[in-house]
């Protein structure tokens, strides 16, 4: 779209305007939830199974029943008495017709099937009083034997579920042409077979999860709030599986301290907090410790990749063949089973590959359940990709720049529309430049020639260097193809644009912001369509009786579906304020020019009223052409005609000291493309922050558990989450190529840092330790693993 | 998460605290700055009944001094003070910098030397240092005081010879000017060392962090040492009657290894040829 | 109410509070329950994160690591009070910066990141960027990637990134 340079100045679209959210931010203004108390509040604790697949022999609460300040214990089962839920925890995305999907109650009633599980629920006066209380509830357990792994899912020997004979939970294939994949493959000059671990990852939101559910006891409202990214969705699910009238259900996602994924799931504590408000009119409360979290709240990854790439002798891809086995965990939760299939269509990554065969199984453990962590699915689809593409480029004996540029879609020239062979169209792409900025960018030439110089000199502190040209999925999405894969709700987003009577405006956004910085967002794009300070915008947001109608914060979907909306509106109100102009100049609709928020007479440059001066005469409504309504609101709900895929290269740079195996990255150059952009700082911003936790999952992050399926590291102090100590500064850069998704031109951002920075760290570890023979090494890189690997490629320990 | 219930006394003298601990045992704990105390109460792992607080008491417990060839420090002063003392920095500046490297800014500015000390933490950096400077650790109990080699001050994880009505008063070193060095290797910067290892030239020194259940001296590398082994020689047998931890982040292998690499880099840089 | 409870005295921000607390009572909970400054946050259980840094006669304290029976007799600053440490009656320099320099997105450990970064350049004035990237070891952001936060607080230590 056009823009000009006065309005980027004033802050319109593609201004590096400083955020409108910061003030409340940095001053301590800002209310999360944990921050909102109401009257005569009851603090719930969560007595959780200590145990990860259980029958529930016995339940003793009379000692916490009976502690100071408590005011009940309830076990599941006498949760499940109180009928307090009409249904089961929701599952949205039921991925197959045949999909085992064992009921998942808020609380436990007679088994457990993962540490953390709810068993029963304290109510206490106090947050002491519940954490105290919680210690003198005495459960006893009859173990059953756990599926701690994937691989032990799959032997099928035991059971996650003893009502299931199998594990199994589902297979999902796009496999157009299984024996013409077999055949490339056959035929192939090179083909590389791998086999890569997506461990399993706990999101870490800064700020753990809670919930505040007040109801009003004479009106039988309940206003929930919770640190949700989907207040809306939420909203529905809450009155589902309660049976509480939805019109009566109030979400407020207040200040939200990060999301990625994890505060997108319909919880236990959620269900609990709005049932037993309602049965005990009285407000009831709960918020996560950082331990706790590691079996209250979803994890991420958990997939095992088994990777067929074939090529001619050239390097030219001829086909790719993957199978995925995919750790559910104990339950279906709201997006578990979904998750691998929206990396599913990208296993080809930016490359042009003939023949294309993918097939999922999804596998129930007795492990915290896996849902959405920041790019889900895509991140796993990137790394299998491009670790396998440098895995390729070893064999054929080129480049790891050479074997990306000889298979990039269209050459690396620009394309459009570009069917991939899962059956979908690639909106736009042009790949070369991304790759050759981040080249120059990095230096890589000059970064291969010291690498060279420290193999030589034989130095403990030996240099890698890895890439990663990644594309992703985002803008979820066209209501139609959600609803052909089963997701269970549409892509669609909702905005309404006002025009108050002083000239001020309200957007009303279905998006609801966890750190994205919406509010600056969308002010710049009413400032660039309305000609107006977006000082003038407020955008109200996250509360479903504001904005009763959304679909919330997930998949990079809101500048690319609800940023359109909102743009959408815009344009209906300024239609709208037009033949209010014109009625006023007496002149025809079509005859009113629209200028920098002005609307005037073509030729006639005299006659001229400012949008916002129109707001009044559309409230006052003396004046209005005849059958016009009154007032200047306009609404939009966008469903996109496609998806949108968004792209870049990146470069990660390593030291590894290899008498220690320590990894250090050093250096990383990032060169996205998420067609325009609304606000550059922002942008860059979602990069650095999504590059460091692929960074992280390369180097430090993993969910271990034991063969119990205990997870032994649930706390940050072994959980590692790194600081800006271990990190490098990034450098950023960018190419614009708009979607053909959305009149915006815009894709999405959110997730792609992460998307394209695992592969391309552990590119560079292995790239580190290529002349030990090392071709692959397994995440997290640690030091000791890094040792390990270098003792046995050496063939010896030290 | 929230420690379990105690009773609270802050002590305005040693003698009041010594008392408070001789009249409660086991029951009382000593608390310092409180950085290694409050998180293991915050989990629940420990439960005193009573926390006999002692972090503002003033006088001879806190502070640097130098009196000839011995510096004197007391149990009271915070690692932040170590870290930022000209006079430590002349006279012993192993301690100095091992106390820089101390968890974050923040535990820093609450953690005492006394209390990580007592706290016996064979993961901790200042254990360490005080082993291989060969200090005195003064502790005073009802009987009055008692002079304690570092060397024998640590007895098992997390235990040492202090009774329970006792306290540490004072940390005394020797002036070590030169020749030293503090190899910490962690994969995050706040983190405990996975292993660590100290060496003072003047002394012959050499301490390791982690690798077994105390603060430890590596005997066999100071006896190398000793005998004229090269650093490469003498590091060697950095592992040598170790019992290292096997945990996330480095099985005993691997922490002999790091052992070994770690004691040859401080030796070498100690000024060991 | 409780037991054990005592009273204590705590100087907040230049005002002073008169409580009653179990010893137990993290000086956070203190803050955010019996005083209301909720600025301050809660990020994690085992002082790793920072999210709850304040600082206690001038320097930066894990406010979940210091019970508030041991705050008695210091002056503690909280982020509501921070801006009237600063010379201008705006934001605290740092606090500006952090806006400027785009330094923080959900905006949660912000606080705490804010608070050590004040404490850090007024105790270690040169700082370079390695240097302030070590100092902040132990406040731990998801969002940022940290790039932001460490061109900000160079800024304000006048090393401009």
């Amino acid at each position: 779209m056009a823009v000009t340079d006065d309005t980027t100045r004033a802050g319109g679209i593609g201004a590096r305007m400083l955020r409108k959210e910061d003030g409340k931010l940095v001053t301590g203004e800002a209310e999360f939830v944990d921050d909102i108390h109401a009257p005569g509040e009851l603090w719930m604790g969560m007595v959780r199974s200590t145990v990860a697949h259980a029958r529930i022999a016995a339940i003793d609460t009379s000692g916490a029943a009976s502690m100071p300040g408590v005011q009940s214990v309830l076990t599941g089962a006498q949760l499940a008495d109180m009928e307090l839920w009409v249904a089961p925890l929701p599952c949205a995305w039921p991925v197959t017709d045949d999909m085992v999907n064992p009921p998942h109650w808020p609380v436990a009633t007679d088994m457990v099937h993962h540490v953390g599980e709810l068993v029963a629920v304290v109510l206490a006066e106090s947050r002491f009083a519940a954490a105290d209380a919680i210690e003198h509830v005495i459960v006893e357990y009859e173990s059953q034997p756990p599926v701690a792994t994937v691989e032990q899912a799959m032997a099928d020997v035991d059971h996650a579920h003893l009502e299931h004979s199998t594990n199994k939970a589902y297979t999902w294939a796009i496999d157009p042409d299984p024996d013409g994949t077999q055949a490339a493959i056959a035929a192939a000059a090179h083909v590389v077979s791998a086999r890569f671990v997506q461990q399993r990852l706990i999101p870490v939101a800064i700020e753990p999860r809670g919930v505040l559910a007040v109801p009003s006891p004479m009106g039988g409202d309940i206003t929930l709030y919770s640190t949700t990214q989907v207040p809306h969705v939420l909203r529905v699910m809450v009155a589902a599986t309660t049976g509480l009238p939805e019109q009566k259900l109030r979400v407020i996602a207040p200040a939200v301290g990060g999301g990625f994924g994890a505060k997108l799931n319909v919880n236990p504590d959620e269900i609990l907090a709005v049932a037993l408000s309602h049965r005990l009119g009285r407000a009831v409360r709960w918020t996560e410790t950082r331990s706790e979290a590691a079996g209250s709240t979803h994890q991420g990854r958990g997939q095992i990749q088994h990777v067929e790439l074939a090529s001619d002798a050239d390097g030219k891809l001829t086909a790719i063949r993957v199978k995925i086995d995919a750790d559910m965990g104990a339950y279906m939760t709201l997006l578990t089973p979904g998750v691998p299939l929206l990396g599913s269509f990208l296993y080809h990554g930016v490359y042009d590959t003939p023949k294309f065969s993918f097939t999922c199984e999804g596998w129930f453990t007795n492990r915290t359940p896996t849902d959405a962590y920041r790019g889900a699915g895509r991140p796993e689809a990137s790394y299998a990709i491009e670790r396998a593409m440098d895995m390729l480029a070893y064999e054929v004996g080129i480049g790891t720049d050479e074997i990306r540029r000889r298979n990039y879609i269209n050459g690396g020239e620009p394309f459009e529309m570009w069917e991939n062979p899962a059956g979908l169209s690639f909106d736009s792409g042009h790949y070369g430049p991304t790759l050759d900025r981040a080249l120059e960018l990095a230096d890589v030439a000059g970064l291969r020639a010291e690498q060279q110089r420290r193999r030589e000199t034989g130095a403990i502190r030996q240099l890698g260097i890895g890439l990663c040209t990644y594309v992703e999925i985002c803008g979820l999405a066209p209501s139609r193809a959600l609803g052909g894969l089963n997701y269970g709700a549409g892509g669609w987003e909702h905005a309404t644009v006002r025009i108050l009577p002083t000239g001020k405006v309200e957007v009303v956004s279905g998006s609801t912001p966890h750190g994205q910085g919406h509010e600056t967002s969308w002010s710049q794009i009413i400032a660039t369509k309305m000609g107006i300070s977006p000082d003038d915008v407020t955008v109200l947001h996250s509360d479903t009786a504001l904005s009763p109608l959304g679909l919330d914060t997930y998949g990079s979907r809101s500048l690319s579906v609800g940023g359109v909306a909102i743009a959408m509106a815009a344009d209906k109100v300024i239609e709208k304020a037009r033949k209010i102009a014109a009625h006023q100049f007496e002149a025809a609709p079509e005859d009113v020019e629209f200028v920098d928020g002005s609307f005037s007479v073509a030729g006639t440059p005299s006659k001229s009223v400012h949008i916002q001066e129109l707001g009044f005469a559309a409230f006052t409504a003396h004046d209005l052409p005849d059958g016009m309504e009154p007032n200047l609101q306009e609404q939009v709900s966008f469903d996109p005609p496609n998806f949108a895929f968004p792209f870049g290269t990146h470069v990660a740079v390593v030291e590894i000291d290899e008498d220690t195996g320590g990894v250090e990255l050093i250096g990383y150059y990032a060169v996205d493309d998420c067609g325009n952009q609304v606000n550059p700082l922002i942008v860059e911003g979602q990069i650095h922050g999504g590059v460091v936790q692929g960074a992280a999952q390369a180097l430090y992050e993993v969910a271990v558990y034991d063969d119990d399926a205990n997870i032994i590291n649930p706390s940050l102090m072994n959980y590692l989450v790194p600081s800006a100590a271990e990190m490098p500064s990034i450098v950023t850069d960018s190419t614009c190529t708009p979607s053909t998704t959305n009149p915006l031109g815009v894709k999405g951002v959110g997730e792609a840092g992460t998307i394209g920075s695992a592969a391309a760290v552990i590119n560079a570890v292995v790239d580190a330790l290529r002349p030990h023979g090392v071709t692959d090494i397994e995440m997290p890189a640690s030091p000791m693993r890094v040792r390990r690997t270098i003792e046995q490629a050496d063939g010896g320990a030290s | 998460m929230i420690p379990a219930a105690f009773d609270y006394i802050r002590a305005t003298s040693a003698e009041e605290a010594l008392a408070a601990l001789t009249e409660h045992g086991d029951d009382a704990k000593l608390m310092a700055g409180g950085q290694s105390l409050i998180p293991l109460m915050r989990y629940r792992l420990v439960t005193p009944g009573v926390v006999v607080d002692i972090g503002n008491l003033d006088g001879d417990l806190r502070g640097i001094s130098v009196n000839g060839d011995t510096v004197r420090i007391g149990a009271l002063t915070r690692h932040t003070e170590l870290e930022h003392s000209a006079e430590l920095e002349a006279t012993c500046p192993l301690l100095n910098h091992v106390a820089s490297l101390v968890g974050d800014p923040a535990v820093r500015h609450r953690g005492t030397l006394g209390g990580s000390l007592a706290h016996a933490d064979p993961a901790s950096d200042l254990p360490a240092a005080v082993l291989a400077l060969g200090a005195t650790l003064v502790a005073r109990g009802p009987g009055g005081e008692r002079e304690i080699a570092a060397s024998d001050f640590f007895t098992g994880f997390l235990e040492s010879v202090l009774a329970p009505d006792e306290m540490l008063t004072e940390v005394r070193v020797p002036v070590t000017a030169d020749g030293w060095n503090y190899q910490k290797f962690n994969r995050r910067a706040q983190d405990w060392a996975i292993v660590g290892v100290a060496v003072c030239r003047g002394g012959r020194g050499v301490s390791l962090v982690n690798m077994g259940p105390t603060p430890m001296r590596a005997s066999a590398v100071e006896e190398a040492v000793a005998g004229g082994a090269t650093a490469a020689e003498a590091a060697a047998h950095a592992a040598d009657e170790t019992d290292p931890p096997n945990d996330l982040n480095g099985d005993a292998d691997y922490r002999s290894h790091l052992a070994r690499v770690l004691t040859r880099r401080a030796l070498e840089a100690a000024g060991f040829a | 109410m409780v037991a054990n409870a005592v009273q204590i005295r705590l100087s907040v921000n230049g005002e002073s509070h008169d409580l009653e607390v179990e010893p137990r009572t993290l000086l956070v909970y203190a803050l955010r329950d019996d005083i209301g400054l909720t600025g301050t946050n809660i990020g994690c259980d085992s002082s790793s994160c920072g999210a709850c840094t304040v600082l206690v006669d001038g320097r930066s304290v894990k406010s979940c690591t210091m019970l508030a029976v041991q705050a008695e007799g210091a002056e503690i600053t909280t982020i509501e009070g921070l801006a009237a440490t600063s010379d201008g009656d705006g934001l605290h320099p740092m606090q500006q910066a952090f806006h400027e320099y785009h330094g923080l997105q959900c905006g949660y450990c912000t606080p705490g990141m804010i608070l050590a970064s004040v404490s850090l350049i007024d105790e270690y004035p040169d700082l370079d960027e390695s240097g302030v990237r070590e100092g902040l070891e132990g406040n731990l952001c998801r969002c940022t990637g940290y790039n932001n936060i460490v061109k900000a607080v160079l800024q304000v230590a006048g090393k401009e990134a």
